[in-house]
């Protein structure tokens, strides 16, 4: 992909594939896959490029979700003005994740746990208070129009979905060739290294972890405004951090556009399990099986297949 | 350039560090010596600001820098590069030089023509976009050296960075640091090769159990009775005048 030409591509098929599949059934899935995409993404900024594990993303998503509802509920603000203030939340629940685990020196295998737990707390704390509707959760009121982020066509909500996603990838080729993204990869492969390079460990692990919680929070408001529901089990549950982390391991960290491979291939399993039989868990059987074996033959994601190729054309 | 006073730093019971001071002066090559064990590495480490001593003080460019945080010590020019290399494994060694340029530039051709240059100066160019996880040791302890001189450092704390290399390697790095110095980059180094330590370096301090035993030229140093009982045991010095003069 030298150049642009690749990603306008890759542009190009996403723009024109709600033109050509116009059944609602083709448009939901690429709303879900592009939704996977893009929340995979957000993790991968923090998961992939900079190396900090989390389990508990969705706290991220699900802070905006609620962000966003709330705002729209109690308040009457329009989910187009609750956007910036989900993705302040999220930006902001990522920097005081990161601040108190990070400045206790949680590494790894540690980080990754304490983010399910700050996760489980905000799951419960949802679960507790009236205000955010507590365990029945919160229901949109149905209002469809463009003023209220409500569609009448899904393909309203696929364009946006897109645009989000064409916002994280950019984001992602920034990382591969900015200062910013070289510092992250430099503490993601040796901390001790980067701080004697002179580089603000603490500093640069807080702001890449508000830059993806300000993603998440985006993708929050998105969910919420899409499915019109949200509980704490929805917007806090660890579904959907297993999902983000899912779609970008299975497709490659750290990459450009792993997350949006994998989310694509966990979507045509998902869509083709449901379709071969009734069983509801056959296709988390499958995605399992599909992570056992990348980690196992593909250590780097389905991304590296496509390397390959390209290695063999060229040599 | 750098003063170091009474530094001390404790491990538990263990002083392994036990009020250690040295002086390196502006364009010179200081070499720090000593035992397996004597705490070279940990002094270095309480310098540059990797642990935090508990009593002493280290002085650069005139500025009380005790205790400050690695990437500060390394904002205000004084950097140190690591025994066991510490490469960012899966980068090429381009990205990992560039890392280094980054901390005076965002920018990224800036950065990048800073690496090719320090790479071309260390015989590196070649293997720029080899992957730092395929080099060799002297191409780990050469990466050390050019992403340190990347971040254009006032002073240079090299640890062991000729440890694991052959002969004939050895004598390829030594015309390298001196040419770092002529170029203005102050050294302190922590070395096992004699030969080089001896060809190098101006002033050499020795390091034992925690302190400073001996300092002076490579050679005063070297004939230290002191200094031979540290490395050999306690009589050696005797032993060895002994047989000599008997010779």
């Amino acid at each position: 992909m030298k150049g642009w030409s690749g990603h306008l591509l890759i542009l190009a098929v996403a723009l024109a594939f709600p033109l050509v599949f116009r059944s609602s059934f083709a448009v939901n899935f690429g709303v879900l896959v592009l939704f996977a995409a893009f929340t995979g993404q957000a993790w991968n900024i923090a998961g992939g490029f900079a190396g900090q594990l989390s389990f508990g993303h969705v706290v991220f998503f699900g802070t905006g979700a609620y962000a966003s509802t709330l705002l729209q509920l109690k308040f009457g603000v329009s989910p187009w003005l609750g956007l910036p203030a989900a993705a302040a939340a999220g930006a902001a629940v990522g920097g005081l994740v990161a601040i108190l685990s990070f400045r206790a020196g949680l590494r790894g295998s540690y980080f990754a746990l304490i983010t399910l737990a700050f996760a489980e707390v905000f799951r419960i704390l949802a679960n507790s208070f009236e205000w955010t509707g507590a365990g029945l959760g919160l229901l949109i009121p149905l209002k469809r129009g463009m003023a209220n982020f409500q569609f009448a066509e899904r393909i309203g909500f696929y364009y946006v979905i897109l645009a989000f996603t064409v916002l994280s990838i950019a984001v992602a080729v920034w990382l591969t060739r900015s200062r910013f993204g070289a510092r992250l990869a430099a503490i993601r492969e040796n901390e001790d290294a980067a701080r004697a390079l002179g580089i603000d460990v603490l500093r640069e692990k807080v702001k890449v972890m508000m830059l993806s919680g300000m993603l998440c929070g985006l993708g929050g408001t998105f969910y919420a405004q899409y499915f019109l529901y949200i509980d704490p089990s929805i917007a806090y549950g660890v579904d959907k951090s297993v999902e983000m982390l899912l779609v970008s391991m299975i497709g490659g960290t750290g990459t450009v556009y792993g997350p949006l491979i994998g989310a694509l291939l966990l979507g045509i399993i998902g869509e083709g399990t449901r379709a071969l039989t009734d069983a509801p868990g056959l296709s988390l059987v499958v995605y399992g099986a599909l992570l056992v074996g990348t980690i196992a033959f593909l250590p780097d994601g389905l991304i590296e297949l496509f390397r390959m190729r390209r290695r063999r054309r060229s040599a | 350039m750098l003063e170091v006073r009474d530094l001390t730093k404790v491990f538990g019971g263990l002083r392994a560090v036990d009020g250690a001071s040295l002086d390196v002066v502006e364009g010179s090559i200081v070499a720090l010596i000593g035992p397996n064990g004597a705490g070279k590495t940990t002094l270095f480490a309480a310098i540059a600001g990797f642990v935090r001593p508990e009593g002493g003080s280290v002085r650069f460019r005139k500025e009380d820098i005790t205790g400050l945080a690695p990437h500060l010590i390394c904002g205000r020019g004084m950097v140190r590069t690591f025994q066991i290399t510490q490469p960012f494994a899966k980068l090429t060694v381009r990205e990992n030089i560039m890392v280094g340029a980054y901390l005076h530039t965002a920018e990224r051709r800036e950065a990048n023509e800073r690496a090719e240059k320090i790479a071309g100066q260390l015989g590196m160019a070649a293997s720029l976009d080899q992957q730092a996880a395929g080099l060799t040791v002297s191409g780990r302890k050469r990466l050390e050296l050019a992403r340190a001189l990347a971040t254009r450092p006032r002073l240079l704390l090299l640890d062991e960075v000729m440890a694991g290399l052959n002969p004939s390697e050895v004598a390829e790095i030594v015309p390298v640091i001196r040419s770092i110095r002529d170029a203005g980059v102050t050294v302190l180094l922590i070395e096992h090769v004699m030969q080089a330590v001896m060809s190098l370096s101006e002033r050499v301090y020795v390091l034992s159990y925690g302190r400073i035993i001996a300092n002076g030229t490579p050679a005063e140093v070297a004939s230290d009775p002191v200094v031979v009982e540290a490395y050999l045991g306690h009589g050696a010095a005797e032993r060895m005048l002994a047989s000599s003069a008997r010779a």
